[in-house]
């Protein structure tokens, strides 16, 4: 059967002043409808490259990426990409932030009336209706990386990727956004690719854990099926043993066999 | 309504009264006293300290013209040219008087009579002058920015097309007025022929002479800020597939205004300071031909009557420069930013 979204053996090289740098080495991953799936590696290790080239922001010197039977090599709304640092416009508010999206994404597919129903809608999702009217600055970074969450959930996506979307949050902010993610993905089922470093998140989260080798020539280590039962609940699961072998097979992926040498 | 003439009051940068807007609605009159003595006080000090050095300084200097003016006799001079401009207004008036009185008495006498209004053809005073500085600068600054603004945009947003173009600003960057404005009258009068002209050419040569030097700063800021635009806004707009202009409009422009408008404050300041030297030599009737024409009179008022002229140039530059602060400050996302 064919898979929904297909990164299909993927390599990319940069050029540099000594001749070619590959960064990915023959990257291929299968992703079913509605998966959750999050890439781990060590800093470096082109991860975030995976996740550009799906999102067209990068060509791929090799293979190429594959959503629902058609190939795609430039960005698009359908691939939505959540940034590590939230990118929202500075100069609008909330609300205008998500309707810069919704209006170029629904141009003569909604009504005033429905878009501005679908921006709300989607403001509410993350928690944010109080809100919708302050300019970014005046938010805190968990607010604005949700507003950034939701600019890219009203963009209706095939796949939502997500690039570290909680790194630059402290602690506390990134347990609540996650378990915001978690009820949102409940409700909407979306094909998530995600980003990310921190070991309990991806497991707490992912259906499937992507773990990547250390670059140049980066490639998948391994993949780490994750069958947790959802909803999941932090608490209860701070004691799960399954949880805790999951966990423990991600941390001695990245810090035994593929250790980084240099710190 | 307190807040709000407040904010008023910070937006245009007059930050001085804002003490004193809180003291006549009563906040905390000590601290209000001790803010008043720090933004008023101290340059008030500094200001009489440097009248005081001007008035001993000057009487020390005697020149082929008598005595170097200190700030009584540039007042007195100031005062002078204030009542010189109400007197050539008056006479505008009478003369207008006279001539329509005499029209009237033609036509009664013949109704098919050809009356002609001829127009008051008196001497410039003062203020004439300075209006017609304002509005060479305007007009010379305004097709500085109309050229370099989307230049910048489109050099900022290509590296090619910056690279081509770097070279060239930066030979031309540093060119002085005097040198470009021999160039600019005889290309003027070369191509600028027509039997009834809008302008008179000396108004173009200085006004082209004010724009050539004034394009620079804007067009190098606004490259500057649009190639620093962070990628990831630009990669927003890459996913939502927005076309070039839409880019540019809802991107590009609102996240550079800032770099844009310092762009714009630097060229002002110049196209002032140049503006000054091409009328000069242009013999455009301004500030800097006033300048000019007391320095050839030389007599015993001329060196006040420039001072005047020195000091309202000075003036007239803080004051251009305080409308462009407001104008970002008003056009700026980041109203917190501290701009100086």
């Amino acid at each position: 059967m064919e898979s929904y979204l297909n990164i299909d053996h993927v390599s990319i090289e940069f050029p540099t002043a000594n001749g070619p740098f590959k960064a990915l080495d023959s990257v291929n991953l299968k992703i079913d409808k509605g998966e959750f799936v999050s890439i781990i590696g060590h800093s470096g290790c082109g991860k975030s490259t995976v996740m550009n080239i799906v999102g067209g922001l990068y060509q791929a010197t090799e293979g190429g990426v594959i959503l629902q039977g058609k190939e795609v090599n430039e960005p698009g709304p359908d691939r939505a990409i959540v940034f590590q640092n939230h990118s929202l416009f500075p100069w609008l508010t909330a609300y205008e932030n998500v309707e810069i999206a919704v209006k170029s994404v629904f141009k003569g597919k909604k009504s005033k009336l429905e878009m501005k129903d679908w921006i709300e809608h989607n403001i509410e999702l993350v928690h944010m209706s109080h809100a919708k009217d302050k300019l970014p600055a005046e938010l805190s970074g968990g607010m604005k990386q949700r507003i950034g969450i939701a600019r890219a959930l009203a963009m209706e996506p095939k796949v939502l990727l997500m690039d570290e979307p909680f790194g630059a949050l402290d602690a506390l902010t990134r347990a609540h956004l996650q378990d915001s993610l978690m009820e949102i993905q409940a409700d909407l089922n979306n094909t998530v690719m995600m980003i990310t470093h921190d070991v309990d998140e991806a497991v707490l989260l992912s259906d499937k854990i992507v773990m990547m080798t250390n670059g140049p020539a980066a490639t998948i280590g391994e993949v780490l099926d994750v069958k947790l039962e959802r909803p999941r609940h932090r608490l209860q699961l701070a004691n799960d043993v399954q949880y805790n072998h999951y966990r423990s097979e991600v941390i001695h992926f990245l810090h035994e066999r593929h250790a980084r040498k240099v710190a | 309504m307190k807040d709000k003439i407040i904010n008023m009051l910070e937006l245009t940068g007059f930050t001085w009264f804002i003490p004193l807007i809180k003291l006549v609605t009563g906040e905390s009159p000590k601290q209000q006293l001790q803010d008043l003595v720090k933004m008023i006080g101290i340059p008030m000090l500094a200001m009489i300290i440097f009248l005081g050095l001007w008035h001993v300084g000057a009487a020390k200097v005697v020149t082929s013209l008598g005595q170097v003016p200190g700030p009584v006799e540039v007042w007195k001079q100031a005062s002078i040219l204030i009542d010189e401009h109400y007197i050539e207004r008056e006479k505008e008036v009478k003369f207008h008087e006279r001539q329509d009185i005499r029209n009237a008495k033609k036509l009664a006498k013949d109704p098919n009579a050809e009356v002609t209004d001829r127009p008051y053809t008196g001497r410039q005073t003062y203020f004439d002058q300075i209006l017609t500085s304002l509005w060479t600068v305007f007009v010379g600054f305004v097709i500085a920015s109309i050229i370099a603004i989307p230049i910048g945009i489109v050099s900022g947003l290509s590296n090619t097309l910056y690279s081509a173009l770097n070279p060239l600003i930066q030979i031309f960057k540093p060119i002085s007025p005097l040198a470009w404005l021999p160039i600019v009258t005889i290309v003027v009068s070369a191509v600028y022929v027509s039997e009834d002209p809008m302008f008179s050419k000396s108004f173009i040569t200085s006004a082209i002479t004010v724009t050539l030097c004034s394009l620079w700063p804007t067009l190098i800021n606004t490259a500057v800020g649009v190639s620093s635009i962070d990628r990831d806004l630009i990669n927003v707009g890459r996913v939502l597939r927005l076309s070039y202009a839409t880019t540019v409009f809802k991107i590009v422009i609102p996240s550079s205004i800032p770099m844009i408008f310092t762009g714009l404050r630097i060229s002002l300041g110049i196209g002032w300071m140049v503006l000054i030297a091409a009328e000069m030599l242009a013999q455009n009737p301004g500030l800097g031909k006033f300048v000019w024409d007391q320095f050839q009179n030389g007599s015993s008022e001329s060196l006040g009557r420039i001072m005047v002229a020195v000091l309202t140039i000075g003036i007239l530059g803080f004051m251009l420069d305080r409308v462009m602060l407001t104008m970002q400050k008003f056009f700026s996302y980041d109203k917190n930013a501290v701009i100086r």
